[in-house]
């Protein structure tokens, strides 16, 4: 069955032929509804077994128990009943969106099969290996098979700049801040959908943590796959290296203006009087992220609830440095395994407002919550959880 | 009266139904309830309009690759589409379709058309052919 639907999916796209890979990221985990279960338990039941490392994404329940959630009965156990599943087939319980920070980095040119949105654009444009955007069920058809359908980004032709989107004219000061990145991603994930771009006209090299949370955002507003840093990513040496040394179709001047209305975007309760909860952790949290969470609480209390969301391969560290023991007692819940637009976690409360760092959150917590939104940074959505008020701080342009 | 052939990318019946084109692209995952069918995305146009039983046409689909376990589960649940309009071959929606088949599940059929031709199907009431051929009055 795995082999057929890759196959199926191999003749849909135009594929030639169907290559070996070397590694999976699987989306497929995450409970939608019972027939997403039943497909697991029909490839266990098949005696189906991965033949590549696979990691697993999010599910819908926190195995570690750090936080819970109001699915139903019958909901909880199918999706307890999927997790099980996916483990029977082999896959890791690394239980995270940012398996990239798990210790799942495939090599510069390799060829995988990842699902999840940002996974996936993280792995082709920081990592340089080579996946499309993989779904639920061909993600794991592809680990169980061990190959995958050629074309689209697994082809170098394919993996080539036409666009340029160029931040020579935008304040660099605002860029430094992590409150650009998904200001940045929601642009760009807007204008340029399912093109391969080359960034150009940063003064300094953006660390991992902006680059994973430019990549989620944009690939939330647009069908990015991979995108290139000139000067910063594998395959972008520079950006004329990015474009495979072709002209490119399109140079997009990004304006501060075009950025200000980006950040306007992001939330849907500008004139909110107060703030009812508080989520980070889209992609899951890293343990610098959760470093920088430290310093802006200091030990204070908040007001209203805050979750971070991130993966058990921090939540270790975060216990061993007794630095869980430390962020709950300032009120912190700490969500695992999975995070809170994918499952039930926020207080059913009708006209709730919710305040992230996270342009993923921000843009699709209104649907899969119900709560509309206030995007600030990591620093703003701390202030506002102390105080139970939108806090913002000063423009920085 | 119109009629337009358009290529078949996956089989399935033969359907009448209305058709519903969207005018923005969609993401299935936080933008459609895989429990109604209902369009949920507070921030798309057709916010609120139900794709069950239409002949939907999608433009483009954006964001999360989880489309094709929403599908499946609309598939699953009967709040599927009566047929599938893409501009262009989405494999990720589309392997909602491919395992709905592969569990025994009835499946709507799924075709490419120009996006182009979309608008002008919009509301009307169609006759899809297990070939292709989508006619209106």
């Amino acid at each position: 069955m795995a082999m057929r639907i890759v196959a199926e999916t191999a003749r849909l796209m135009g594929a030639e032929r169907l290559i070996p890979i070397e590694s999976a990221h699987i989306d497929g985990a995450l409970y939608h509804g019972d027939s997403g279960t039943l497909f697991a338990e029909r490839l266990v039941a098949g005696g189906a077994k991965t033949a590549v490392r696979a990691t697993l994404n999010v599910g819908a329940i926190d195995l570690t128990g750090c936080s819970r959630n109001r699915l139903r009965p019958h909901e909880l156990e199918m999706a307890k009943r999927m997790m099980i599943a996916y483990q029977q087939l082999g896959c890791e319980s690394t239980w995270t969106c940012a398996p990239y920070q798990a210790g799942h980095r495939p090599r510069l040119g390799s060829q995988v099969a990842w699902g999840e949105s940002n996974a996936v654009a993280f792995c082709n444009s920081v990592l340089g290996a080579r996946t499309n955007r993989y779904g639920d069920f061909l993600d794991i058809a592809c680990a169980i098979s061990g190959r995958a359908p050629d074309y689209g980004l697994h082809r170098t032709e394919n993996r080539r700049a036409t666009v340029v989107f160029d931040l020579s004219h935008v304040d660099q000061k605002f860029l430094h801040s992590d409150v650009a990145w998904p200001v940045l991603g929601n642009l760009y994930g807007r204008l340029i959908g399912d093109a391969v771009g080359v960034i150009t006209g940063l003064a300094f090299r953006p660390w991992e943590d902006i680059l994973k949370a430019f990549g989620a955002t944009a690939a939330s507003t647009g069908s990015v796959g991979l995108f290139h840093v000139a000067g910063a990513t594998p395959e972008a040496p520079d950006e004329a290296t990015a474009r495979h040394n072709t002209p490119a179709h399109e140079r997009i001047i990004v304006t501060n203006e075009m950025l200000l209305d980006a950040q306007t975007r992001l939330s849907t309760a500008d004139r909110a009087d107060r703030v009812d909860a508080v989520a980070i952790g889209s992609p899951h949290l890293s343990v610098e992220e959760f470093d920088s969470l430290r310093r802006l609480l200091a030990g204070r209390k908040i007001a209203v609830p805050l979750y971070a969301c991130t993966g058990r391969h921090v939540l270790r560290l975060l216990e061993r440095d007794g630095h869980r023991q430390q962020l709950e007692s300032s009120g912190v819940t700490i969500v695992a395994d999975t995070c809170v637009v994918v499952t039930p976690i926020l207080p059913e409360k009708p006209g709730a407002v919710l305040m992230t760092n996270s342009g993923k959150f921000a843009h699709y917590a209104p649907s899969n919550t119900g709560y509309s939104v206030l995007y600030g940074s990591m620093a703003d959505c701390v202030e506002s959880a102390v105080t139970g008020r939108p806090m913002f701080g000063a423009p920085t342009w | 009266m119109v009629s337009v052939q358009a290529e078949v990318l996956l089989d399935g019946p033969g359907t009448a139904a209305t058709a519903l084109a969207l005018t923005a692209p969609i993401s299935f995952w936080g933008g459609v309830d895989p429990r109604s069918g209902l369009i949920a995305d507070p921030r798309h146009p057709e916010n609120g309009q139900l794709i069950a039983g239409k002949v939907l046409f999608v433009p483009e689909t954006v964001g999360s690759s989880s489309a094709a376990a929403i599908l499946l589960e609309l598939v699953h649940g009967k709040h599927a589409p009566a047929a599938i309009v893409l501009h262009e071959p989405d494999a990720i929606l589309l392997l909602g379709l491919i395992v709905a088949k592969e569990m025994g599940y009835e499946t709507p059929i799924a075709l490419r058309l120009d996006r182009e031709g979309f608008s002008a199907l919009h509301g009307r009431t169609l006759r899809v052919s297990d070939r292709g051929l989508i006619e209106g009055a």
